[in-house]
């Protein structure tokens, strides 16, 4: 017991305690100045918006995913249903190159996009692909179970009341997919936002245009600009902590519906 | 983590959605439900029509395609795009040989000590009531959500030249950053959640009945633990040192930060992997990278059939 706390307080809560108290070396304005510097702006600008888009990618694609899944019968559904565990398993160094690889302007990918005009790697939009892929396990495994648990009777009962399949999807099921939709929504989206290993190939990393915070926080961290480091890091810090929050009342506010259907 | 597939899928419960024959097999449908289906044609109103269904399956499978399979192909094809002979000449240059070896050494490490500690916490967590079980809780799920590269700062600002305990280490000639321990205990502080994750619902789910009549037989606490405790968990056991062992190997963003990156010392397979592709070596880099994909793999067909042996091992905890 007393040693599960050591064990954790030293793996863990000190080394977290250590990166806040690095941050109060600093004053609140030489914090303020690095945070909303041009180029850490921009980095967590890219970070956060892409992530978000990413998300609501996943979310979307998520749901048909799971759908086709959990309701239809096709070749190859147990293949591709333990194929969405790819991108948790995978080391994303190996995503990245791979991501990179596929869509490079001679990539199987990137080729025929390229005819197109459309340059994925080395741009924002790489970034973008890299985190869509990060975080689509999330979306797909929080909603799966759901739905698999869903009540059969209530969809009979929308239908025997005269409710067309459409409505009865988008007014009788997805309402009650929403917590676990809101929840995958924010773990692929928190995911993307630390996301490191499967971006930095794609990126590009141009400053100002291509760069993660992540990214960032490394680059400051071998100029020896330690302050910077921390800075950048305990803003992101502070977010994931926002959304895991968030999560949490989520899950919490699930709980209190079920029983009310 | 919520990392159970559909393979708990119940063959039953997927016949009802089927719009085939057996759906009245499945359920004989009472006199409402066939007056309500006189008005409501019964295809319409279970399921999408047809093209709507193939739409969906064709979308799910094709963004499947893209964005997971193909990189994964990607890997393989050009690790072996020059031949099987560089192939196998990449993964024997020593400098592959010694990551291979860093690799296992800080895997090893880091299994071995998020076992033990992971098995404590899940114990403390499951089958005690303490204040503060709730931020214990969070505590251990923390490296889950934090991004690697800080998860890496952190070590550094510790440990580094500047760090809190960096002049004392350097006064006492002990290397902890840009060497083996910095890398281990990154390591072990991105993969501590794994074992208590898989462990805490399956001990809380069992209660205490069982260690409460060892105990009473007048077991040991020890004794409790080894043949009562111990055989009852060992498939989550496993899942949880499987998927620890699968994130030790293929860490990228903290082992990054704190290795140095010292060629035939620091680098760690997925560190090579960088480092040889930012030098154009793709075959080389890609052929590391095999090598970790198919640890991927293997992790993933291992962790279904874990998957299945858990469902199956809660069907009788459930009477």
């Amino acid at each position: 017991m007393g040693l599960t706390l050591t064990w954790l307080s030293v793996i863990i809560l000190i080394p977290l305690a250590g990166l806040f108290l690095k941050t109060f070396e600093l004053s609140f304005d030489q914090f303020w100045s690095i945070v909303t510097s041009r180029r850490t702006l921009n980095a967590l600008k890219i970070s956060f918006g892409l992530s978000f888009a990413a998300a609501l990618v996943n979310l979307v694609m998520g749901t048909i995913i799971v759908w086709a899944l959990v309701r239809y019968r096709f070749p190859g559904r147990r293949l591709f249903d333990a194929i969405v565990d790819i991108p948790f398993a995978l080391p994303t160094a190996v995503a990245g190159v791979a991501l990179t690889s596929l869509f490079a302007q001679k990539g199987w990918l990137g080729a025929p996009l390229a005819e197109l005009g459309i340059k994925v790697a080395f741009t924002p939009i790489g970034i973008f692909i890299a985190m869509i892929f990060i975080g689509i396990p999330f979306v797909v495994r929080t909603v799966q179970p759901v739905l698999l648990d869903l009540d059969v009777e209530i969809e009979e009962a929308a239908a025997s009341l005269g409710a067309n399949r459409w409505h009865t999807v988008f007014r009788v099921i997805l309402p009650s997919l929403i917590p676990a939709l809101l929840t995958g929504f924010a773990l692929a989206f928190a995911r993307a936002v630390g996301e490191y290993g499967s971006v930095i190939f794609i990126a590009g990393n141009l400053p100002n245009v291509s760069e993660i915070a992540p990214l960032l926080i490394v680059i400051r961290l071998s100029e020896f600009r330690y302050a910077d480091a921390t800075s950048i890091a305990v803003v992101m810090l502070v977010a994931s902590f926002l959304i895991i929050f968030a999560v949490n009342r989520l899950q919490r506010w699930a709980q209190t519906r079920i029983p009310a259907h | 983590m919520t990392m159970q597939s559909g393979l708990a899928t119940s063959p039953t419960q997927l016949r009802v959605y089927a719009p085939t024959a057996d759906l009245d097999v499945a359920s004989p449908p009472s006199r409402e439900q066939e007056r309500a289906r006189a008005i409501v044609s019964p295809r319409d109103s279970r399921t999408e029509p047809g093209p709507v269904r193939f739409v969906i399956i064709a979308l799910a499978l094709t963004f499947l395609t893209v964005f997971v399979v193909l990189p994964l192909v990607v890997v393989f094809a050009q690790a072996f795009s020059k031949g099987i002979s560089s192939y196998v000449a990449a993964l024997t240059e020593p400098e592959a040989l010694s990551a291979i070896r860093l690799t296992l050494l800080v895997a090893a490490i880091s299994v071995g000590l998020n076992l033990v500690f992971g098995v404590i916490a899940a114990w403390a967590i499951a089958k005690f009531d303490f204040r503060g079980k709730t931020f214990l809780i969070t505590l251990i799920d923390l490296p889950f959500s934090v991004s690697p590269v800080i998860s890496g700062l952190v070590f550094v600002l510790l440990f580094g030249a500047q760090g809190y305990f960096g002049p004392w280490l350097q006064a006492h000639n002990i290397h902890v950053l840009f060497a083996v321990p910095g890398i281990a205990l990154a390591t072990v502080f991105v993969t501590f959640p794994f074992v208590a994750r898989a462990l805490i619902p399956l001990m809380q789910e069992q209660g205490t009945q069982e260690e409460e009549a060892a105990i009473s037989l007048g077991a040991s606490g020890l004794q409790t633990f080894f043949r009562v405790t111990l055989p009852n968990i060992k498939w989550g056991l496993l899942y949880g040192v499987l998927l620890c062992n699968a994130r030790a190997m293929g860490e990228f963003g903290a082992v990054s930060v704190v290795s140095g990156h010292i060629r035939g010392e620091t680098n760690t397979m997925p560190l090579l992997v960088e480092i040889l592709y930012n030098e154009y070596q793709f075959v080389a880099s890609f052929a590391i990278a095999s090598l970790l994909a198919m640890l991927a793999l293997i992790t993933l067909v291992v962790k279904t059939v874990l998957e299945r042996r858990l469902d199956e091992g809660q069907i009788p905890s459930d009477d």
